[in-house]
């Protein structure tokens, strides 16, 4: 009896599932439902949440730190992403003409993508763009002055930040290869006989193909520019004057550091629900220029 | 015939061009990191007076001799076996638990199975970073704050819905003539979970490992979190440490350890490329 009972597809469909049920709902659904009161709450870890209403919102509000560090992030995403993304498909597009070296070609781009997000290179980058580190030497060779504060400047230290971001770009390039190789060649061949040209092919045939495909990594990259921290706190820790002071950060120091640890919850839904209207705008846009029909 | 010749002549200059061009800017996208491998052949007090050149005066080994004995005594090789063991912990359990849950899905019809999934679906839109302070207080409040377990524990239970995603795909392309076959034999579902679908999933499996693994190792920030004593540290938390004006600025023995650091990573790209690059570009997921 008991067996037949484990033996039936629902029972056994349960069984395989429950890590997950249970996963979802001890660390993720609860934890959730957990910071969304302390979010209403004065918190510090230490002792125990007292309800306070709106007030963190309210604090929120007037925190000048909070607004800097919205605009620093959402300047980095909206410069950094599409700078990304072009790169991107431009390598892309280089890399379809197959020769013997396209295989070495493709793990070169791709290289620094697979090791990116690591501690070791965002150290690196720190020193790649110290007052005495490798850019300020390369440029003294070409025979420029060599004392450029890169990362002590507050309009360029976002910059190094952006290049970083931008350097990454193997893994959406990988993504849009996959999905060139699947426009049929005969839709090339046919703008040819109608007297289409290499730019006009690529904006009549190869944009429009690959649009759902952009738009997948747009979607993508977006939400993880929003919430970039290792970099971040690694490399600059939002110096100079809070001019690259990512929400992530900010929010990590408001908890951790600070012990505002209510006023870090509510800052985390208010950046959930940011992730969820910029998703919502770009899904809203996704009529106007996503090509979803056939070939 | 001589036009012949001249288009071939042609078309050999531009595929060198193409080649010369291809090549170069594929070198300066490199060039940081070649920079920092020969960085850490380099003297110490001279990598940042001969930044200019790539290419050491003379080899030196020195500086992976004075990283590895890292710092308040614990070597790096007590780093590199706590991220071994992380990665690799959190990595068996997000396989074993991920092709349970994604075969499920994908093979047994129950009441709520498209609900489920679309909970899958959700949380892989779910930014971890997000979760960041919740699961701190619940973590802490589990007693599990200064312990691995939270590195570790959350992972057996496929909360990443990628792994599921990813391996759902996979089951989804196996003929399910397979499924009914081992059924006539008297194959449970356990049985053709084990038997036939976790056989042929064997690609899936291995691009699960390696996403896993590299994701793990790289992990900083929940590291930063939860581990709290020195000798616990995985790599990543140590390098970070390590590169902190405070511990003396030994940049020859930052360089080497960061190089090493990267050596599981740069490994599994050189071994596995095939499956990373289809894993991309059929999953569509960052790397």
């Amino acid at each position: 009896m008991i067996r037949k009972f484990f033996l039936k597809e629902s029972t056994a469909g349960v069984i395989f599932s429950m890590p997950f049920m249970v996963g979802f709902l001890a660390f993720m659904f609860v934890p959730m439902m957990i910071s969304l009161y302390y979010a209403f709450c004065d918190f510090n870890i230490l002792s125990d949440p007292v309800f306070s209403g709106l007030k963190n919102f309210k604090t929120m509000a007037g925190d000048d730190k909070f607004w800097k560090s919205l605009n620093v992030t959402m300047f980095y995403t909206i410069v950094s992403v599409p700078l990304k993304l072009a790169f991107a498909l431009a390598v892309a597009m280089i890399l379809m003409k197959s020769t013997k070296a396209t295989g070495i070609y493709r793990a070169m781009y791709y290289l620094p993508s697979i090791i990116g997000g690591s501690v070791a290179v965002s150290i690196l980058w720190k020193r790649i763009f110290a007052t005495d580190g490798l850019l300020n030497s390369i440029l003294k060779g070409l025979g420029f002055q060599t004392t450029i504060m890169w990362l002590g400047n507050k309009n360029l230290a976002i910059w190094t930040l952006i290049l970083l971001t931008v350097w990454q770009f193997g893994s959406s390039m990988l993504i849009f290869l996959a999905s060139l190789k699947q426009i049929p060649r005969s839709l090339y061949e046919a703008s040819t006989v109608d007297g289409a040209g290499g730019c006009r092919q690529f904006i009549s045939v190869t944009l429009p193909l690959l649009s759902p495909t952009i738009f997948f990594n747009l979607v993508m990259q977006m939400i993880n520019g929003l919430l970039a921290f290792t970099q971040c706190y690694i490399i600059t820790k939002g110096a100079p004057l809070d001019s690259t002071l990512f929400y992530m950060v900010y929010m990590y120091q408001q908890s951790f550091e600070f012990y505002n640890t209510g006023y870090g919850a509510a800052m985390a839904w208010v950046m959930l629900l940011l992730v969820a209207v910029v998703t919502a705008i770009l899904f809203a846009t996704r009529k106007f220029w996503v090509y979803d029909g056939g070939y | 015939m001589m036009e012949d010749i001249e288009m071939k002549r042609k078309r050999k200059v531009y595929t060198c061009i193409y080649h010369i061009l291809v090549c170069g800017f594929g070198f300066v996208m490199i060039y940081p990191l070649l920079w920092m491998v020969m960085s850490s052949f380099k003297e110490s007090s001279t990598i940042f007076t001969t930044a200019g050149n790539l290419i050491p005066e003379k080899f030196v080994l020195a500086n992976y001799v004075n990283g590895w004995k890292g710092f308040a005594k614990i070597s790096f090789g007590t780093f590199f076996k706590n991220s071994l063991f992380l990665s690799i912990a959190a990595t068996v359990g997000t396989i074993v638990s991920s092709s349970m849950v994604s075969f499920g899905l994908a093979r047994c019809r129950y009441r709520g199975r498209r609900a489920l999934f679309g909970i899958v679906l959700l949380s892989m839109m779910l930014p971890a970073q997000v979760l960041m302070i919740p699961q701190y207080i619940w973590y802490q409040r589990l007693g599990w704050v200064g312990t691995y377990l939270p590195l570790i524990v959350p992972y057996c239970f496929a909360i990443q819905g990628f792994f599921v995603y990813l391996m759902y795909n996979f089951i989804e392309g196996i003929p399910r003539e397979l499924d009914e076959a081992a059924k006539i034999d008297g194959c449970s579902y356990y049985g053709i979970y084990r038997w036939v679908a976790l056989p042929l999933m064997k690609p899936a499996l291995v691009t699960g490992c390696i996403f896993s693994f590299m994701w793990r190792w790289d992990d900083f920030l929940s590291a930063l979190l939860y581990v709290n004593k020195s000798e616990k540290y995985p790599v990543s938390l140590a390098l970070k440490l390590f590169s902190d004006p405070g511990s003396g600025s030994d940049y020859g023995a930052m360089f080497a350890m960061a190089t090493l650091s990267i050596i599981p990573a740069v490994l599994i790209f050189l071994f596995f490329q095939k499956y990373l690059v289809e894993g991309i570009s059929t999953s569509g997921l960052k790397g």
